[in-house]
């Protein structure tokens, strides 16, 4: 534990010393990634001493706020959301050194390093509190240093306009959770976290209500996601991998922290959970198949991935009401597996990303093409990544993808009508992995192949630098670990299902997870039989000229301009989602025999934020300056008509 | 004595509905001194002859009955005006609210917390009634002459509860209600002027060409 906190501190200090250091001088950022290294590399040390040590690691120091404690609780929960943790904040920092050079960016490296570091610490502390001021206060520091990196470009209006929304966001989360835990500490007598499935009736349901509405605003649940797509897309890349990868995860750490409290969960709370997955995950690929910005696209991912990480949850949740416990474990363990899958391939892909954004300076897809030739560690880096987020093997999101359809299909053999329908989570999954296909062909066509459709992109002559490759790397053989290996972690997750659901059933969880080193070995032999054909391939096509464009349909003069475009190619997807989507479309129609030059363009604007909150709100401020127009006119007959009313209004409550 | 002082209340009430529903200014002025004449009497009726009680009667009688409808007399006069046109709420509506308000304040006196010897009588569901019928003559008429009759209705209203008052409430209170009522009237009679002289005319409706 003391491992633990030392990492925790070294981490939030490590911009500090930078502070001091040259404007323009390399040596503090340096210090700043080898403090941060060193920090989350002693915290991974304290985290999986606390696991080997079997029970979970406690600390309790006095504090001086009144009736807060300087708990720390290192579970197996928690334990499974702080080494990804880890993993991505270290991967980013050595990151930020090719990418956030302090000489390219003088004005606010610094500042971006204090508040990545103070992020990456708040993180872990909101992750092992185990009393709730002690997480309200870490849960704020974590707002509020998100917030300063979404900001890090604060000349931009768009990154302006995107910290606003943010910090709205998640202060009206953190209202809630204040609410929330008010009550809680209300219900239980101390601010202390009670033991897991200790609570009983009471407010529950508010509880659970007001915890959803939190933590959904933070995890990005799909009514709830508002702020994800514009501050994924206006903050660096790293601090992007970041905010998707780890900051979202708390917010579902938030809600199975809270749903672990109960002894008895109401089944309509899986159905809820179970629903707003399904529509997270339809509805944020659907967006993101829509998107032309590559950075948004992938945080519309987020929301996808939320969202089969909230399925899992539903049915995890289904199990516990229905007393099936196979059901839990493996919902559960679904979800777990795919928080940590999605925290590591998800930095992965916003980290080449970052590297295609780098070197062609836009977010626009349609700015790319043919990057492949230019930048290869980024394009494998960024297939690795493509694959796993479709939940295809042999790669990390086919196992919790797998582990969850498990789960969908275990529901069929539940006792009642009602717990069957739960099935029908598997053709959601389903629906949602095959568009996330689509969505990740559409990006990796038209960003690393064919040719380059802008000046930008034809100029791009260098690859990832080794400080960028590095951690992307890392990342990708960590994925390929837990698509290859996932019998390794089997412990891991059963000890985390036991501690959320209680300590004293965990001997009965053990069979369902068995199967997994099998699912290792299709992985191991479809990556043999896909060696082997790209051996083949490459034998056949030795000789083969290698600079030869496709075949044009015999059009004498091709240009680059006639290739897919993002939308042309994901049109015949998102027409069909016309009814969500409400994409604009501007031109594009041909008139006449000879029709003169036309254009065509398509935008897809969130369908939540500029379709009926900004619009909503809009009116909502007319209609209140109307009303203040009509009741300040300007009338002195009306002033007296006010004098009058109130002393009515007054005789009447004096009455009797 | 309660006869008396119960018959000065209904003529209040009598002269409330007549400003209410009269659009000559002349007679509502002559109404509100006779208002103002009644209202002298009551403190003699209620609480017997004595002197605190003779000067309180000797003043209302000679600023509400007699000095300041005088002064308001003499102003229509001199920017001769004879009638209430336009009303922003037409005579009879107002007539009808002013009868809504006094049923309805004899229905809310009984609901009102008060000491048992001002229970069940007609003061102060005519002080409220007085009150509100005030109120409706400001909100409802145009001309700046009427919304004075309708402040020193409204006042009159205030005196009927004074009066219940008169034995704890000292001297003072009562003169300085009185006079502050006047400082009122003086401060309306340079505005009627003002307005007059800029605009030519006494409708307060063009006092809000000004705002925004």
């Amino acid at each position: 534990m003391i491992w633990f906190v030392a990492g925790m501190l070294l981490t939030a200090l490590s911009g500090v010393p930078g502070l001091f250091a040259d404007r323009f001088g390399r040596g503090g950022e340096r210090l700043a990634c080898l403090l941060v290294l060193a920090g989350t590399a002693s915290a991974t040390g304290g985290v999986i001493a606390a696991l080997a040590s079997g029970a979970p690691a406690l600390l309790t120091r006095p504090w001086s706020v009144p009736g807060g404690e300087l708990a720390l609780r290192l579970d197996p929960l928690a334990a499974l959301f702080i080494l990804p943790l880890c993993l991505v904040v270290g991967g980013g920092a050595v990151y930020g050194l090719g990418y956030w050079p302090q000489r390219d960016h003088p004005g606010n490296g610094r500042r971006f390093r204090l508040f990545y570091g103070l992020l990456g610490a708040a993180m872990m502390l909101v992750l092992a509190a185990d009393n709730s001021l002690l997480f309200l206060f870490s849960w704020e520091v974590m707002a509020v240093a998100a917030f300063f990196l979404v900001t890090t470009e604060q000349e931009r209006a768009e990154a302006r306009r995107a910290g606003f929304i943010y910090l709205v966001t998640a202060h009206a989360g953190a209202l809630a959770l204040f609410a929330m835990f008010a009550l809680l500490a209300q219900e239980t007598g101390s601010l202390h976290f009670p033991a897991a499935a200790s609570l009983a009736g009471g407010s529950a349901t508010l509880l659970f209500l007001l915890g959803l509405f939190g933590f959904g605003f933070k995890a990005g649940l799909m009514p709830l996601h508002i702020w994800l797509p514009i501050a994924h897309a206006a903050a660096p890349s790293h601090a992007s991998a970041l905010l998707s990868g780890i900051v979202l995860k708390t917010g579902i750490y938030g809600l199975l922290r809270l749903t672990s409290f109960f002894a008895v969960i109401p089944a309509w709370w899986g159905w809820t959970v179970l629903l707003l997955g399904v529509v997270s995950g339809v509805f944020g690929v659907a967006l993101a198949l829509a998107q032309h910005d590559l950075k948004r696209l992938l945080a519309y991912h987020s929301v996808e991935n939320i969202g089969i990480i909230t399925i899992g949850i539903g049915l995890a949740l289904l199990g516990r009401s229905f007393g099936m416990s196979e059901l839990t474990l493996l919902g559960m363990s679904g979800a777990l597996l795919h928080v940590v899958n999605h925290g590591l391939f998800k930095s992965l892909l916003f980290f080449s990303a970052g590297s295609v954004v780098h070197a062609t300076g836009s977010r626009e897809i349609d700015h790319y093409g043919g990057l492949l030739r230019q930048q290869p560690w980024t394009a494998v880096c960024f297939l690795g990544g493509a694959v796993a987020i479709c939940g295809l093997p042999p790669f990390n999101g086919f196992v919790s993808e797998w582990l969850i359809y498990l789960a969908a299909f275990g529901a069929s053999r539940g006792e009642g009508l009602s717990l069957r329908l739960a099935v029908l989570a598997a053709p959601a999954l389903a629906l949602i992995g095959g568009l996330a296909v689509a969505c990740f062909v559409k990006v990796f066509g038209v960003t690393f192949l064919g040719a380059p459709r802008s000046a930008a992109a034809a100029a791009v002559h260098h690859d990832a630098a080794p400080s960028m490759r590095g951690p992307m790397l890392t990342l990708l053989l960590a994925c390929a670990w837990i698509g290859l290996l996932p019998g390794t972690l089997a412990p891991l997750l059963q000890s985390a299902v036991a501690t959320w659901v209680m300590p004293a059933k965990a001997v009965s969880l053990a069979a369902p997870l068995a199967p997994l080193p099998l699912v290792g070995a299709t992985g191991w032999v479809l990556l043999i039989y896909l060696a082997g054909l790209g051996w083949w391939l490459h034998r056949r096509t030795r000789q083969a000229p290698r600079d030869v464009s496709t075949w044009g349909c015999g059009y004498v003069a091709p240009t680059p301009r006639m290739q897919y475009t993002a939308s042309s190619f994901a049109d015949s997807l998102v027409s069909q989602f016309r009814f969500g989507l409400w994409t604009e479309r501007h031109g594009g129609k041909v008139k006449g025999l000879f029709p003169a030059t036309g254009e065509f363009a398509s935008h897809t604007p969130d369908a939540v934020l500029d379709r009926a909150l900004l619009p909503g709100f809009r009116r909502l401020a007319r209609g209140c300056s109307w009303l203040r127009a009509r009741v300040q006119n300007g009338r002195v007959p009306t002033y007296l008509l006010y004098v009058a009313l109130t002393l009515l209004i007054l005789l009447i409550v004096t009455a009797r | 004595m309660t006869e008396l002082s119960n018959l000065c209340l209904l003529l209040v009430i009598l002269v409330n509905f007549f400003a209410l529903g009269s659009s000559r200014l002349g007679a509502c002025i002559h109404a509100v001194a006779l208002q103002g004449a009644v209202l002298a009497l009551l403190p003699l009726a209620t609480h017997g002859l004595s002197v605190h009680t003779l000067l309180l009667a000797a003043g209302a009688l000679a600023l509400k009955g007699i000095l300041i409808p005088w002064l308001l007399l003499r102003a229509i006069r001199e920017v001769r005006i004879r009638r209430e046109m336009e009303p922003l709420i037409g005579f009879v509506p107002t007539l009808l609210l002013g009868a809504l308000a006094t049923a309805g304040a004899f229905i809310f006196a009984d609901l009102l917390p008060l000491i048992d010897a001002h229970q069940g009588g007609l003061f102060i569901p005519t002080s409220l009634a007085t009150l509100f019928a005030g109120f409706l003559l400001l909100i409802s008429r145009r001309k700046a002459i009427t919304q004075v009759v309708g402040y020193l209705i409204l006042e009159n209203g205030i005196f009927i509860f004074g009066i219940l008052l008169a034995e704890a409430m000292p001297l003072m209170v009562e003169a300085g209600v009185l006079l502050d009522l006047l400082v009122a009237v003086f401060v309306m009679g340079i505005v009627l002027d003002q307005i007059n002289r800029e605009f030519s005319t006494l409708d307060t409706e063009q006092l809000s060409a000004l705002k925004e």
